[in-house]
């Protein structure tokens, strides 16, 4: 089992929710986060001063997959967040040793 | 016995007192009358004055932070001080261009369809009244009192284009719009001379109370035609695009609904009994048209919800506007009654069926409401409760249908459709030339990262690390 988490732009969620749908992913988890990696932040203003906010708003989607399904679902996301210009976000892919379904103890991928 | 006691009383003092004193003291009596009408006089000026300048920041108050705070919490989060300070904008732009132009095209003298520029500058706008709008009160007060009116017109539009409009397109679009389409509706309906005037002698006397032409059918109609002409935002109607807080609305129409009373029983003019008819009938009509929305809403979908609840009473609210001073109680539950019902379902069903971007509902709640109350006027006007239409003799005719005036019926028709082509037509050519000129659009990244930040530089909730 894979865990993916993919930091992607808030404009791109619905894509890659729809993207992902496609493929059959089942389930996610949906976090609206600040960050940043290489790309710049913005300017604010209050009251004349300026201020630099290098945080962006972002949204983190983590999905666990069985093995076989992981390289579909980055190809995926990649395909629906790109934009090709900085800011686009990143995949992390990192092994989950294990799942347990809540509602009866169920473990393994079926608890996926 | 007392006549002739009464008699002799009066003998005795004339023969008394010398004929230079009772001339003396008729001229007293006189004068003392005199200075006693000129305090009735005051009096019932200075009252009516209160009313009218308490009604005119009651108005104000409907725009921000009501209609403010409405619009902005239907918006997603990114976007709302960008759609907050639209309307806020309008409190001050329209302002500035009232008292230079536009108060002398909608009230000034002038031919059936626009005033003439006597009044340029606010010039001949002092403390004397103009009998010809209201004649206890300032011509001043008129003026300010007006100016509301002309301030949250616009506002109302920014409804059908939140989220996508450039600030500086919304600008000059509001200043054309301000110009081109309210100033002639306003002086047709209102103003001296007006084609639509029913007080003051027009071809055609539309009744509208408080502005169910003037401000709700020219806002709404030129809604649709910016929401079509715009298009839809990015991703309209795939993403949902849910208010971020229903909560901020909620306190907007509760302050639209009590800004209402201005609106509509100040639109009396004076404190007198046509000013608590209008307050009744808007009261009655909103809350009607709160049970026609949510039960509409209710039998379709299962719930009532707080968001339909407070469209409702808008809905009311705005199909109350041309009949508050004209109906008593009971037509305006109906009114008010079909109104919300049928806002709803212009709302729930005609937009998604034809699937514009109305983002707001201006159209479908302003548009079709007004237009809705404007027709209905012409059905339920009674000259029991404001006997408007006289013969040559001063005798009171009949004022709507029930009254038994079914031609008011055809003149109401005639107001509406003067607003809907005005709107169309003047709101079409003020696109063109805006987009021709600084382009209504914010690019789709902007409109993706949202108004607050590419507009304004700033953000509606601030996000701290430590906090």
């Amino acid at each position: 089992m894979i865990k993916i988490e993919a930091i992607i732009q808030t404009s791109k969620l619905e894509a890659v929710k729809d993207a992902l749908h496609e493929i059959g992913v089942e389930g996610m988890t949906v976090l609206e986060v600040r960050g940043h990696g290489r790309q710049k932040g913005h300017t604010e203003f209050y009251r004349g001063r300026e201020y630099t906010v290098d945080l962006i708003p972002k949204i983190k989607l983590e999905t666990v997959l069985p093995d076989t399904m992981v390289e579909k679902a980055v190809q995926a996301i990649v395909t629906a967040a790109r934009t090709g210009k900085i800011g686009d976000g990143k995949i992390f892919l990192s092994k989950v040793d294990e799942a347990i379904r809540i509602r009866n103890d169920e473990r393994g991928e079926g608890a996926l | 016995m007392r006549n002739r006691l009464v008699l002799g009383f009066i003998v005795i003092t004339f023969l008394i007192a010398p004929s230079v004193f009772a001339q003396n003291s008729t001229a007293g009596t006189d004068a003392r009358l005199a200075k006693l009408e000129a305090a009735t006089a005051d009096a019932k000026s200075s009252a009516d004055n209160a009313w009218m300048l308490t009604s005119s920041a009651l108005v104000l108050m409907m725009t921000g932070p009501g209609l403010a705070l409405f619009y902005g919490g239907l918006v997603r989060k990114k976007n709302v001080l960008g759609t907050m300070v639209q309307s806020f904008a309008m409190m001050a732009v329209i302002t500035i261009l009232w008292g230079i132009v536009s108060f002398s095209l909608a009230f000034g003298s002038g031919n059936g369809f626009i005033g003439g520029l006597h009044n340029l500058f606010l010039h001949g706008v002092g403390v004397q009244p103009d009998a010809d709008y209201a004649a206890t009160i300032p011509l001043q007060t008129f003026m300010v009192y007006q100016l509301m009116f002309a301030i949250i017109t616009p506002a109302l539009i920014t409804g059908a284009f939140a989220e996508r409009m450039k600030f500086s397109a919304m600008l000059l679009f509001m200043i054309l719009w301000s110009l081109i389409v309210y100033s002639p509706m306003a002086h047709m309906v209102w103003g001296k001379g007006g084609l639509l005037n029913a007080s003051l002698g027009g071809r055609f006397p539309c009744l509208d109370f408080a502005g169910g032409t003037v401000v709700h059918v020219t806002s709404g109609v030129s809604a649709l035609v910016c929401a079509l002409y715009l298009g839809k935002r990015v991703g309209y109607p795939k993403e949902a695009m849910t208010p971020h807080s229903v909560v901020l609305s909620f306190v907007g129409a509760c302050l639209l609904w009590v800004g209402w009373f201005g609106f509509n029983a100040g639109s009396a003019l004076a404190a007198g009994s046509l000013a608590t008819s209008a307050f009744v009938a808007t009261h009655f009509g909103a809350a009607a048209a709160v049970l026609g929305w949510s039960g509409a809403e209710w039998l379709r979908n299962g719930k009532p919800s707080a968001l339909g609840a407070i469209s409702g009473a808008v809905a009311g609210l705005v199909a109350i506007t041309p009949a508050a001073g004209f109906v008593g109680p009971m037509p305006a539950m109906v009114i008010g009654l079909v109104a919300g019902a049928f806002c709803f379902f212009m709302v729930a069903t005609v937009k998604a069926r034809f699937g514009y971007d109305d983002s707001l509902d201006a159209f479908g709640v302003h548009g079709t409401g007004g237009t809705l109350g404007a027709l209905l006027t012409g059905v339920f006007a009674a000259s029991a409760i404001n006997p408007i239409f006289k013969d040559a003799q001063g005798n009171t005719l009949p004022s709507g249908l029930i009254d038994g005036h079914p031609g008011q019926l055809l003149n109401q028709a005639i107001g509406v459709i003067i607003a809907w082509v005005l709107a169309i037509v003047g709101t079409l050519v003020i696109l063109k030339i805006v987009d021709a000129t600084i382009g209504l659009r914010v690019t789709e990244d902007e409109e993706v990262q949202g108004l607050d930040l590419t507009q304004h530089g700033e953000e509606g909730y601030s996000w701290e690390v430590t906090a």
